[in-house]
């Protein structure tokens, strides 16, 4: 069942000056996973990114990689995640975030075409650098997959046009060099990347990797167009917090940045 | 592009190699192509890198005809050395080379990653040699399998850090070290164990190891044993081999590389992406990663150079399997009848060419054996094992 509002519908009834709110959470690490998401985006995100486990996650730190395991402990498939997001209807953009291995693996045009089915709107793969992402992004675009590329504080000026330019929906502004996970700081490199994207596209610059509560994600949502928060989430579900308690978490974060 | 010659900006061998990493990472891969590509022109460097080589590594190692095992096979029977370089293996090649280099580029810094601790021994080898701080990464599982390598490295002044994510072996400490090397990719080069992950490493590693084929090229001619009609070497990830094959991809010798009987990326695996570069990789049904298995920690990784993918695609090069049982054997053989005790790795070669002379290799002919590494690492291993200890 399709009828999600695609990246650019979403984010264009934000064009109050409103912050886009984007939470992370690993498919199939819990029962309830399904219900998650739903619950965080009746807590107020504007899109939902939700990670495909993946055997060797490179960019992601302990609590992600343990999710990860746990997803894969439990016989969870790509197939099988982007048909039980078919079986529902969503109130926002949900992004799927996985590795490139899965997804060549399956074939581009089977898993574009299965995601599309599946009303994702949305894809981050990390290690697919612009160098190697023609093939993938030519299927996309095809099939109105939205490719969300990765600008990092190592990125140079030069470089962040073309991969914005290659980028579709937002941009992924890495906040700091590192892998993902919960940081007691955030640091001042988030707001060089959020000006280098704004330097070079239109499209919202949404700021992820260590945002980890709701006032570090008022501070970033202040310079960016929009917080993706992953691990933070993604370990209070890991300690039982269940649908109830990822609303609870999404909500406060909400409203920190709409304050 | 010639066979084994310069994989050019992309880095790809046929279908095969590639950039596969996370934006962070991109300027950092792109700044050491651009790095080694200056210093691999700089004939200063390429005279402090072979210096080095002589004066620390121990080069050039020698051929030795095993006159024994040769009558026995009914080949000519020929090994390459390279457990006689510097920490006993061809691992001193390509760390000499990318510790020169990380000095080039005035990072302070190195880490490497490390299954059975070879590489991590080297690593910190040439780490002390050239003042560079040291980490190296290492499963945990490893850690405890390969003890006395850890103390080694902590005596050469490294640090070993145990990978306790995953598998908790080397695909883990793989992943491991990248993630810190995107956190501290300023002041920190990481130095790559074998001819995979993301460009310029495959192409970097396998020249830092050419030396191995240009040197048996030359001892070959100069020690009127002629052109070898096979050149054999054991592939994990694959620089030993890519090391000796570069010295006689041009000339008519059948190339051969031996993998692990439960860890043969290009015999059972198929196409793929990890760690930066696609190649042929061991993965279940859904592109999830799985375990390598086999006696020798050293071949256990699911992957494989992507160099080799594609000389295995082009059919320049082929690829066997070799399993534990005739390793043993292939070992014990070496040892009695020759003296040398190989490496659980090194073994895989030789066991096959045990198993195949006479087969696929026909008598009379002369086969040259890569003899990666020395096998006093593996000792007790195998002593258990045989005892019925293990």
């Amino acid at each position: 069942m399709s009828g999600a509002p695609s990246l650019a519908q979403r984010f264009a009834a934000r064009s109050d000056g409103a912050k886009l709110l984007i939470p992370y959470l690993m498919a199939g690490a819990e029962d309830s996973w399904l219900e998650s998401i739903e619950a965080v985006i009746e807590a107020g995100a504007d899109a939902v990114e939700v990670g495909l486990p993946f055997s060797d996650p490179i960019i992601d730190g302990p609590t992600i990689e343990d999710a990860g395991n746990r997803s894969l402990a439990r016989g969870t498939t790509a197939h099988d995640v982007l048909a039980a997001l078919g079986t529902r209807s969503w109130g926002a953009p949900l992004v799927v975030m996985t590795y490139y291995n899965v997804i060549a693996h399956m074939g581009h045009e089977r898993f574009a075409g299965m995601a599309t089915d599946a009303g994702v709107s949305g894809a981050i793969i990390p290690d697919l650098s612009l160098e190697e992402i023609g093939p993938w992004a030519e299927t996309a675009d095809d099939r109105g997959i939205a490719t969300v590329m990765l600008v990092a504080p190592s990125t140079s000026p030069e470089r962040t046009v073309r991969i914005c330019d290659r980028s579709r929906g937002f941009v992924y502004a890495v906040a700091r060099m590192g892998v993902t996970g919960e940081r007691a700081e955030i640091g001042d490199e988030a707001s060089a990347v959020v000006d280098k994207v704004a330097a070079a596209t239109s499209l919202p610059a949404c700021v992820g990797i260590g945002v980890s509560n709701a006032e570090q994600a008022r501070q970033v949502s202040r310079v960016a167009d929009g917080v993706v928060v992953g691990s933070a989430l993604v370990r209070r579900l890991a300690e039982g917090a269940g649908p109830e308690g990822a609303a609870a978490f999404v909500a406060s974060l909400r409203q920190a940045i709409d304050a | 592009m010639t066979m084994m010659g310069d994989p050019g900006p992309t880095g790809r061998f046929g279908e095969f190699g590639g950039r596969f990493v996370p934006e962070p990472l991109m300027p950092a891969c792109v700044e050491l192509e651009q790095a080694f590509r200056e210093a691999w022109s700089d004939q200063t460097f390429v005279d402090e890198y072979r210096r080095l080589l002589v004066e620390f590594g121990g080069r050039p190692t020698p051929i030795t005809p095993c006159r024994r095992l040769s009558e026995e096979l009914g080949v000519t029977l020929l090994l390459k050395r390279e457990d006689l370089a510097h920490t006993g293996s061809h691992k001193i090649n390509n760390v000499v080379g990318q510790a020169l280099l990380t000095k080039r580029m005035g990072k302070p810094k190195m880490i490497a990653e490390t299954g059975a601790g070879q590489h991590g021994v080297a690593s910190a080898t040439a780490a002390a040699l050239m003042g560079l701080e040291c980490t190296v990464y290492m499963g945990e599982v490893d850690t405890q399998r390969q003890q006395l390598n850890v103390f080694r490295m902590e005596l050469l002044g490294a640090t070993v850090h145990p990978v306790t994510s995953g598998s908790r072996t080397l695909k883990d400490a793989v992943n491991e070290a990248m993630r810190t090397w995107v956190s501290e990719v300023d002041d920190t080069h990481y130095c790559l164990g074998s001819v995979m992950g993301p460009h310029p490493f495959p192409w970097m590693v396998r020249e830092f190891q050419r030396v191995i084929g240009v040197e048996a090229r030359e001892q070959m001619e100069a020690g009127g044993h002629g052109e070898p009609d096979l050149v054999v070497a054991c592939v994990g990830g694959g620089s030993n081999a890519a090391g000796i094959f570069s010295g006689f991809v041009d000339t008519d010798a059948r190339l051969v590389g031996v993998e692990a009987a439960g860890g043969a990326a290009i015999m059972t695996g198929s196409p793929g992406v990890l760690h930066g570069m696609r190649s042929q990789l061991i993965q279940d049904d859904e592109g999830q990663i799985t375990e390598a298995h086999s006696i020798s920690a050293g071949l256990d990784y699911p992957g494989i150079g992507p160099e080799h993918a594609h000389l295995a695609d082009s059919g320049r090069a082929t690829y066997e399997k070799a399993g534990d049982i005739e390793v043993l054997e292939a070992l014990q053989l070496l040892s009695s009848r020759e003296g040398i005790i190989p490496a659980l790795e090194t073994a895989h070669a030789l066991a096959w060419v045990v198993r195949e002379a006479g087969g696929q290799i026909p008598h009379g002919s002369t086969v040259l054996v890569n003899l990666s590494g020395r096998g006093d690492k593996d000792v007790a291993q195998v002593r258990d094992i045989l005892r019925g200890e293990s």
